[in-house]
């Protein structure tokens, strides 16, 4: 790690606490990372519990048939959990390597996972499947260790028949144990442990192979109970379309389906960045960003997490400040021990001089020139973040109870959404939030009290104290509403007395009444519970605004806020086809020669071949005229060096120039631009399109 | 009176031979024939095939066994190179009178050894003056192995000049296995297909102990009315003649009905058969989770079969990549200009090619296309720009790899790569809403 260390201080803003922002970015991933693992197992589980569950029934059943008849008119099926996870191929691996784990420590010893671009044919998979089992071998009793290495010392022969002599030996070997040994083993594993083999991608297999080992396997499911899983990222369909009915008869499918990954980034969201555990925020580009990689491009959580720490590395590594990224009371502590530099590094940020533009004249310079002084503002400018951040984050909850009753969702069904929308900007102010409101003021009773009940329930579980006035304001909404309720049922009575009032006057007096209750409910006055919905959407709005102000506006935001989303994009969202094209078009941008400095349209002659001629090529059509481009190449070229009008005027290319001009072409060729065409002579195929 | 007539074998022995293969005894009697009497030299192959499951490997076993004839049996799936065939077959040899359940190792690589180790272990088994029989179950795995290797079974007699017979297992006909050279004519047998009438006696010969023979064929032959006309594979009506079973009975252990009452039992039993057919013999549902729903006594309805999980959620490129590709593989080029441009010409009436090109494009299936085209056309049925990221490339890698796609020509060709559309038009459909 000291070169890491190294590499950190050695970053572009001096050395200004390198070493501590290191350590500090360090432990910050660290706790993120463990905390999505444990989000991860948690997502897992109701899973992992299912398949175990089937894993163990479908053991039992192959032991215990009810009826010796039973047992032999049906035929033998291999049992298959096809596992359904999700086009997110990328973060199947994890799953795979946990599940594998948890049926190691819960099942049976025997796990053997396979992938397809390992076992082009049967040979290989069998070859795969016996190197593993062998190895799992050793991990069960160490006594075996030096037989184990034996036999994968000696050819094994790689087929069925030696893999059930060799289960049969193995569950011999555990039965004879010493009883001490018996027992440890039972309590985690049965007595003939299944074999479960694993495909981990089930679509890249041939079918051949997948046919071949299912055939073959079935003939010897008496000898050992073999368990298939198949990992499936499209759809259980494929199981239909690689095995033909003859073999898929032979298999007792079962289906699992894992959690949708965007569920699963919902929940890695909530918990790491909807949440004051970790100082470290991202803002609405950066996250827009990583979503919508995660969204528009592969729907991989692992992804969009590793996204999430290259945003971490590079705000420590790029801002000086993010020092006191950390708990709030070392945050304090640290800002005491600044240096001036970085008490200067304070004074430049945006936020920050706009804080002081808004203090009295005398504070201002006080802050501009007392380190001590600006150190004790920054104490408690930090603690005002820490704050914000504990509200902001409760009322987005409570915000996001509220629209997500709403038809249509103007404000986005997610939780996620609605945090973009309000970081960016002052989210009152938009054509959404308008309509959310409009449509709240509409909302029926019984909604509006069954998600006042959940806000109440969001502020009180917060940890903020500074909520239990909108506490009691909330159950006091509550408790109107009921006694609203109670009123209301009163006047229905009336209403009804009335009505039988009416029965008895004359038609003249009905059509009377008639008319005048018309006219009262055109100019109607809002009823009481009209009026108390009012009062808890202005409420809402009101906390609205009090507490979801965008981050950017408060002071000191770039202390803890990663907002340089252009460098994110560049690195996670690569477009290696337009970088091509800058460098060939524009050799001034990578290479930083001031003579390459050129207008766009004109081609410099001082550019490298290569981009002379890339740069005529795009001017042709699909097929160009070797010939051609190398005239005006020259032409290109020697208007520089030259200016000699002998050497144009002979009508002889330059032996050097040609040579340069078949380096180029080749190097374009290289590259993928064209290839050599056969439909005319002395022609090359232009591969790409566009460009002039 | 014994079907089987042979002076070599006791009669008792044929009559049970003759109880254990129902609605085969004509193939059996001309295969007891064909071997003669134990030390006669019989054919040197002999080649059996007919459909799945028409009883060709449980008959050769059974014979073999019954009339306690020396001889090996391989399954040529399961040995998938001629080494690993070869071996096994002499392993299976050692073993054949030593009482010892597996013989030691014998490495073998060719066919010449095999013959050498061939002619030693008969003379150390003592089986000179015996047909050996030697079962190539599964043999058209054969025509993959090396050249030689089918020739040389055909002509294992004679050049180990040993007393010695393979057989030859297959599902399809011999025309298609035919060597180019050294080809020796086996002897061929065809077993043809169980008529219903056969599948009703061998189905219900083995009825449970519990219940009468009457009421158990009673019973295949409502399962055979429903299951005939899609299914004639016995092993498989034997499976689900098991699973079903239960719920037959059910009247008749609730005290409802007495076994002979078909009328309602067939009523009890019909419909549950026809769910049957359309979940579990698909193998939609397992087999295990129909045992469970008759257990509970549940509706089917509630638990979904494979299908129905047809959709795939794709990130929003890769829907239209997919899209894209679809288009790419079932328009013809030349209408793309007409399609994704602006500013088209008049669309000329062609009526006629119209009509042509309607009713071929979809059977004709996918056509490969370029790259650049599936890019311009993504390009042109996106609403907002794309930038070419190496993101879309990765996708349309991983579309290859999740089988949506497929790469058309070489893996590693790397300029103007092709690629072909594989899925169906209701998927589309269903990614496009």
């Amino acid at each position: 790690t000291t070169t890491l260390t190294d590499y950190f201080s050695q970053g572009k803003n001096d050395s200004e606490d390198s070493g501590l922002r290191f350590a500090t970015c360090q432990l910050l991933w660290k706790q993120i990372n463990s905390e999505t693992e444990k989000i991860q197992e948690e997502l897992n589980k109701q899973l992992f519990d299912n398949l175990i569950h089937f894993l163990r029934q479908s053991h039992s059943e192959l032991q215990t048939k009810k009826t010796e008849w039973m047992c032999r008119m049906k035929s033998s099926e291999i049992p298959t959990a096809a596992l359904v996870l999700g086009v997110n191929v990328t973060d199947h691996d994890m799953t795979f390597k946990s599940l594998s784990e948890v049926l190691q420590d819960n099942v049976t010893p025997y796990v053997v996972s396979l992938q397809a671009k390992e076992c082009p044919g049967i040979k290989h998979l069998l070859q795969k499947l016996m190197g593993q089992l062998m190895d799992c071998n050793v991990d069960v009793d160490s006594s075996e260790e030096e037989e184990c290495v034996n036999i994968s010392q000696k050819k094994i022969r790689c087929s069925m028949a030696s893999l059930s002599k060799w289960y049969e030996s193995v569950t011999k070997k555990t039965d004879s144990e010493t009883p001490s040994k018996k027992r440890t083993s039972s309590s985690r594993h049965w007595q003939s442990p299944p074999i479960v083999v694993i495909f981990k991608d089930m679509e890249s297999f041939t079918t051949k192979v997948l046919q071949d080992f299912i055939v073959i396997s079935s003939q010897h499911i008496r000898e050992f109970p073999l368990v298939l899983i198949f990992g499936i990222a499209t759809s259980p369909m494929i199981i239909h379309r690689l095995l033909p009915h003859s073999v898929s008869s032979l298999l007792c499918i079962e289906l699992f389906q894992s959690l949708s990954c965007k569920e699963h980034l919902a929940t890695v969201i909530d918990k790491l960045l909807l949440t004051t555990q970790f100082p470290f925020k991202l803002s609405e580009k950066v996250l827009q960003v990583l979503i919508n990689i995660f969204l528009y491009h592969d729907f991989s959580v692992q992804n969009f997490i590793k996204g999430f720490q290259l945003s971490i590395v590079e705000h420590f590594y790029s801002q000086p400040l993010s020092v006191l990224c950390c708990q709030l009371l070392e945050a304090k502590k640290r800002v005491n021990s600044l240096s001036h530099n970085q008490c200067e590094n304070i004074r430049s940020l945006p936020s920050f001089r706009r804080y002081v533009e808004s203090q009295v004249s005398e504070k201002q310079i006080a802050l501009l020139t007392e380190d001590s002084f600006l150190k004790e503002v920054t104490q408690t400018l930090l603690e005002d973040l820490h704050i914000y951040h504990e509200n902001y984050f409760t009322v987005l909850r409570c915000l996001h109870v509220f629209t997500t009753s709403l038809p249509k969702y103007p404000l986005g069904k997610q939780i996620r959404e609605l945090h973009c929308a309000c970081l960016g900007k002052s989210v009152w102010e938009t054509e959404e939030y308008e309509s959310a409101i409009q449509l709240l003021r509409m909302l029926a009773k019984d909604e509006l009290v069954a998600i006042l009940q959940k806000c109440a329930e969001i502020f009180i579980s917060s940890s903020g104290k500074q909520f239990s006035n909108t506490v009691e304001k909330l159950e006091e909404f509550l408790a109107r509403f009921q006694n609203l309720e109670e009123t209301s049922e009163v006047q229905d009575v009336s209403v009804s007395s009335q009505k039988e009032l009416q029965k008895t006057t004359d038609l003249y007096h009905l059509q009377k009444t008639l008319l005048a209750l018309k006219e009262s409910k055109r100019s109607k006055k809002l009823t009481k519970f009209e009026m108390l919905r009012f009062e808890v959407v202005d409420f809402i709005d009101s906390l609205v605004r009090s507490y979801l102000a965008p981050a950017e506006m408060q002071t000191l935001n770039e202390v803890v806020y990663f907002n340089t989303a252009n460098t994110l994009r560049e690195h996670l969202n690569a477009a290696p086809r337009i970088a091509l094209h800058t460098a060939l078009n524009n050799p001034y941008c990578y290479l930083k020669n001031q003579t390459l400095k050129s207008d766009v349209g004109c081609i410099s002659n001082t550019a490298p071949d290569i981009c002379i001629v890339y740069k005529l090529h795009l001017e042709c059509g699909r097929l160009i005229n070797l010939v051609d481009w190398l005239e005006a190449f020259s032409t290109v070229v020697t208007a520089v060096e030259g200016t000699d009008p002998d050497a144009v005027a002979t009508d002889q290319v330059d032996e050097i120039i040609h040579a340069r001009f078949i380096r180029a072409v080749s190097e374009l060729e290289l590259l993928g631009f064209i290839k050599p065409s056969k439909q005319k002579t002395d022609h090359v195929a232009r591969l790409t399109w566009g460009g002039c | 009176m014994p079907n089987f007539e042979h002076p070599e074998y006791p009669e008792a022995t044929l009559l049970h031979l003759e109880s254990m293969v129902p609605c085969r005894e004509s193939q059996v009697s001309s295969l007891l024939s064909i071997f003669g009497e134990r030390q006669h030299f019989s054919f040197p192959s002999i080649f059996i095939y007919g459909h799945t499951s028409c009883g060709k490997t449980y008959v050769m076993q059974t014979l073999l066994e019954t009339l306690e004839l020396p001889h090996v049996f391989v399954n040529c799936v399961e040995c998938f190179t001629s080494r690993l065939l070869l071996e096994e077959i002499l392993t299976q040899l050692q073993s054949l009178s030593s009482e010892k359940k597996h013989g030691s190792h014998v490495p073998c690589d060719t066919f010449n050894d095999f013959v050498r180790l061939f002619k030693q272990e008969i003379i150390t088994q003592d089986l000179q003056n015996q047909t050996v029989y030697i079962v190539l179950d599964k043999a058209e795995q054969l025509r993959e192995m090396e050249a030689n290797v089918l020739p040389g079974f055909l002509r294992l007699q004679e050049m180990t000049d040993r007393n010695v017979t393979v057989i030859f297992l297959s599902e399809i006909v011999w025309e298609l296995f035919r060597p180019n050279t050294g080809c020796l004519e086996p002897f061929t047998l065809y077993f043809s297909d169980y008529s219903i009438g056969n599948l009703q006696k061998i189905l219900s010969h083995y009825h449970p102990p519990e219940y009468s023979a009457d009421f158990y064929a009673a019973y295949i032959n409502i399962l055979l009315g429903v299951f005939y006309t899609v299914c004639r594979d016995l092993k498989e009506l034997r499976h689900l003649a098991a699973l079903n079973f239960t719920k037959y009975c059910e009247p008749v252990v609730r005290g409802e009905a007495n076994e002979r009452d078909t009328r309602r039992l067939w009523k009890n039993i019909e419909s549950h058969l026809k769910k049957a057919m359309q979940t579990v013999y698909l193998r939609e549902i397992s087999s295990s989770q129909w045992e469970r729903i008759q257990k509970d006594d549940g509706e089917p309805g509630h638990l979904k079969g494979l299908s129905a999980h047809a959709h795939v959620e794709l990130p929003y490129y890769s829907k239209f990549l997919l899209i894209a590709a679809y288009l790419a593989s079932y328009n013809p080029a030349r209408t793309d200009k007409r399609f994704f441009l602006k500013h088209h010409g008049k669309i000329k009436k062609t009526n006629f090619l119209k009509k042509h090109e309607k009713t071929s494009n979809h059977l004709l299936g996918p056509k490969p296309f370029p790259l650049d085209r599936l890019l311009a056309i993504l390009y042109s049925i996106v609403d907002n720009k794309v930038a070419p990221t190496a993101n879309i490339f990765s996708q349309i890698t991983s579309l290859v790899t999740l089988q949506l796609l497929t790469l058309v020509g070489h893996d590693d060709q790397l300029d103007g790569p092709k690629y072909k559309c594989t899925v169906s038009l209701d998927f589309i459909r269903a990614i496009a809403r």
